[in-house]
């Protein structure tokens, strides 16, 4: 039952959030300003990521595709495949899930016990839409750009990987990373990150949103926040997958 | 001026505010005293509709809140400012830009007029060179001032102020509350104060509710209250020595 009181009141959330903005240049200063906190700051994290994930699935897949018949620049291939498909798109957004989840959740779970929310529900705005919706644009714009980041970084790991230890002649991983290039993959894994990004910031939002009590609560909140926007990036990802690939 | 009606609220069973009916007046400095835990902080968050009363009306001049959709509300909401009794200054923002937040989201004013309207509010607070601070980097009683200074910012219709001189100074809280009673005079604004302190309710009294566990027990002028046959009333007012030897038939 627990669980469709949340489902309940997330939807009407949602909904309050989609309202007409009061000030459509307020919130326009907004997503600039969350577009800085909750993407660029978060380019370190994601560009150290992508470059060993690339890494180690080069040097993987060269490992587990030692086979005469399978040619050398199927490494390239697969590596690229796996990493704008599925590594990008899902695994960097569960670490933003983490990282920009608990900021989003601790930041407005704050407001919310030490009365802020209050204070801008008092003068008339609507909180919910103000706090929020912002940080859901911000992350629907600057989410992807940050996976096309990724991939690039992902790919060329790999090649340091191939030029490091020699398990991929550098031509070949070249020629595979170039191979049959459909520009869908790149589309699919696009939308993925969109509806990621709109997954993590509503509903990290939704548990800052109704944190009750006090610090304490508010470190649970943040905790909820990653647990479920991190479970939902996988569901939805596979719902996603269905959908789209196949 | 607001009105309310036979007003119940309940916290898990546990009535906080037993069946409260009071008017605030218009132009006058309405005072809610009662002790800690009376309900004073419930009562006002049930006024501007922050907590949903179990029963019972609040009316604005008129119009009544208890009835009303959210969207409705939010328009009656532009007219109110409110002082939380832990300020609830905006954080990530400055002084000035958290004065600033409300002309931003609902006047036209230009970008001079705002400066003007910040700096005339902090001078009344008696604030000065805070602009660029956090609140972060503010004393408790500063936030406070701070924080009223953003409540009457947009000229409020009706002013709520939740315990605005707990924590300060004697002089400074004086100076606060004669702030909150000369701005509801000049602007002939509906003003409700939550205090405890009998200061306060001697300086800018105009209206004086008193509230004893959740119940409206006694209400008068600052004048009568040191002459009530209230029991409890004698006892919060009169429970200092100080006030024992102004009245010692008490
Ligand atoms: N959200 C809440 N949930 C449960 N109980 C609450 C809630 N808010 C207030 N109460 C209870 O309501 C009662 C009145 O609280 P209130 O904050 O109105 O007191 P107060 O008169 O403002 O006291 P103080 O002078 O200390 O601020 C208290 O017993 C408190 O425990
Ligand atoms: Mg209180």
């Amino acid at each position: 039952m627990k669980l469709f009181y949340h489902i309940g009141r997330y939807f009407i959330l949602v909904w309050i959030i989609l309202q007409k903005p009061e000030r459509a240049s307020i919130y326009r200063r907004q997503i600039v300003l969350e577009m800085d906190n909750l993407g660029l700051q978060s380019l370190g994290i994601v560009a150290i990521i992508s470059v060993f994930m690339g890494a180690v699935v080069t040097i993987q897949t060269a490992f587990n595709t030692d086979h005469p018949l399978l040619p050398i620049y199927a490494i390239g291939f697969a590596t690229r495949q796996a990493i704008i498909l599925e590594f990008s798109p899902t695994v960097i957004s569960l670490i933003l899930a983490g990282k920009v989840g608990s900021r989003i959740a601790s930041e407005i779970g704050t407001m919310r016990v030490t009365e802020q929310i209050d204070a801008l529900e008092i003068m008339g705005v609507n909180a919910a839409g103000y706090l929020i919706l912002p940080k859901i644009i911000a992350s629907m714009i600057i989410n992807p750009a940050l996976v096309v980041i990724s991939m690039f970084l992902g790919i060329f790991g790999g090649w340091v990987a191939s030029a490091i230890t020699g398990v991929v002649p550098l031509s070949n991983y070249v020629y595979g990373i170039l191979f049959e290039f459909s520009q869908y993959d790149i589309y699919y894994a696009l939308i993925k990150t969109v509806v990621f990004a709109f997954i993590i910031a509503s509903v990290s939002g939704y548990f800052g949103f109704y944190a009750k009590g006090g610090a304490l609560q508010v470190g649970h909140a943040s905790t909820k926040a990653v647990v479920f926007s991190s479970i939902y990036v996988i569901l939805f990802n596979l719902v996603l997958t269905q959908i789209l690939l196949v | 001026m607001i009105r309310v009606n036979h007003l119940w609220k309940e916290f898990n069973r546990k009535p906080v505010l037993k069946d409260i009916s009071l008017a605030f007046e218009k132009g006058k400095t309405n005072l809610v005293i009662g002790q800690s835990g009376s309900g004073k902080t419930v009562l006002m968050k049930c006024l501007v509709g922050l907590v949903e009363a179990d029963r019972g009306n609040i009316y604005y001049d008129d119009r009544d809140f208890s009835a009303m959709g959210f969207k409705e509300r939010r328009a009656i909401r532009k007219e109110l400012g409110m002082l939380f009794q832990g300020a609830a200054l905006f954080d990530s923002l400055t002084v000035e830009e958290n004065i600033l937040f409300p002309l931003n989201m609902f006047t036209t004013m230009t970008k001079g007029e705002k400066q003007k309207r910040v700096s005339f509010c902090l001078d009344r607070v008696d604030l000065h060179n805070v602009h660029h601070l956090l609140p972060a980097e503010l004393s408790g009683g500063m936030k406070k001032r701070v924080a009223i200074a953003r409540a009457i910012a947009i000229k409020p219709k009706y002013l709520f102020c939740d315990e605005p001189n707990s924590g300060l100074d004697p002089p400074t809280a004086i100076l606060i509350d004669k702030l909150i009673s000369e701005i509801t005079a000049e602007f002939n604004i509906t003003t409700v104060v939550n205090t405890h302190d009998l200061n306060s309710v001697m300086e800018i009294g105009d209206c004086v509710a008193f509230i004893y566990k959740g119940e409206l027990w006694w209400t008068g002028t600052r004048h009568e209250i040191l002459h009530s046959s209230n029991k409890e009333l004698n006892h919060f007012v009169y429970a200092t020595e100080l006030m024992r030897t102004l009245n010692p038939g008490k």
